[in-house]
């Protein structure tokens, strides 16, 4: 489709086309927005997927691999599972494995983590006196793994104005492409 | 006639939806398998000391010392969804001080295509074996486990339980000498 075309097909257009094409734009993104929230809810963890940003967990995980978290609280953590933290001063959370664990009687958890691909474990990763987490740090647990989807994020995220093309090109395709 | 624009994306489209449902039935094909199995764990010699955890709260901890033996075959786990087998060996016990303590004194990465058939004597720990206290000394129930994070090419990602734990007690006295 060529451009001269594409505003042809606007011209054409009378309002009330337009503001069909206002709202089914304003669908998508609301559908989209309603989605991430709705997974929220039936995930418990404030960040259902997460992208991978580091290669601390090779060879399991690569930069960009896509991971799907749930964080229910009567679920307990325990030792090996891979759980994603926040620490704070650090804007971005980390995915590791915890190494140990120890449980009061009273349900009280502090725990230690560790890259599978880091030598050492995360105490030099926390905040300044910090040794432990505990189970208000954690994001979530990751149960699924899908690779390499992640990647347009990273590079979204590593190239603004990629990010900005895409999202104009996504905008003009949506409001002016008549169904 | 269709531009080329259209065609590329007619493309996309079905390559996408091609692997999507490709990755779907890597992932439903594997995920009700059962994926337990036998090991044979056993320790050979366990000592316990007390001295200052520098990594930590720089007070006198207990460490325990041990060496242990582990027979296991993983090779007929892998199959078209299993990119890697993260295998760890925990120590869990009951203190004073915590109702649950659990410890990864060792860990091992099998990638597919390596060999799966474990027979080990007299290893070393991986990890310092740290009770969160004085808790070691006299313990007559520490469990070792084995259990192994299944990584796949997509989907869940289960920790599961090998079939078989070894019990042991750790001795009444400190060792003092330097091993």
């Amino acid at each position: 489709m060529e451009v001269s075309s594409l505003f042809d097909d606007v011209k054409r257009m009378n309002m009330r086309q337009f503001y069909y094409q206002v709202l089914s734009f304003g669908m998508i993104v609301s559908s989209a927005l309603m989605i991430w929230k709705g997974l929220m809810v039936v995930t418990g963890s404030e960040s259902p997927i997460v992208v991978v940003l580091s290669g601390s967990m090779e060879p399991a995980f690569h930069r960009g691999d896509l991971l799907f978290l749930t964080n229910y609280p009567e679920e307990p953590v325990r030792v090996g599972e891979i759980v994603v933290f926040k620490v704070l001063g650090r804007d971005i959370p980390i995915v590791h494995r915890v190494l140990k664990l120890h449980e009061k009687s009273n349900g009280t958890i502090k725990f230690l983590t560790k890259g599978d691909n880091n030598s050492v474990d995360d105490r030099g990763l926390y905040a300044p006196g910090q040794l432990w987490l505990t189970k208000s740090d954690v994001v979530g647990r990751a149960r699924g793994f899908l690779p390499y989807v992640g990647m347009v994020t990273i590079m979204m995220n590593e190239y603004p104005n990629f990010k900005i093309a895409v999202l104009v090109c996504l905008a003009c395709y949506v409001l002016v492409h008549r169904e | 006639m269709h531009s080329i624009l259209q065609r590329g994306n007619a493309l996309l489209a079905y390559v996408l939806s091609v692997l999507a449902c490709l990755t779907f039935a890597c992932f439903i094909s594997t995920v009700f398998l059962n994926y337990r199995t036998e090991v044979d764990i056993s320790t050979v010699k366990i000592l316990v000391k007390n001295v200052p955890d520098y990594s930590a709260s720089r007070e006198k901890n207990d460490l325990g010392f041990l060496t242990f033996d582990l027979q296991t075959d993983l090779t007929h786990l892998f199959n078209w969804n299993v990119k890697q087998l993260f295998l760890y060996l925990t120590a869990e016990y009951e203190t004073a001080n915590n109702k649950l303590n659990q410890v990864i004194l060792w860990d091992k990465i099998i990638l597919r295509e390596e060999n799966a058939k474990l027979n080990l004597k007299n290893m070393n720990a991986k990890y310092y074996f740290w009770d969160d206290g004085n808790g070691l000394r006299g313990h007559k129930n520490i469990t070792l486990y084995l259990s192994w994070n299944i990584i796949p090419n997509a989907g869940f990602l289960p920790n599961i339980l090998g079939q078989g734990s070894h019990a042991f007690k750790f001795p009444v006295e400190y060792t003092t000498s330097r091993i």
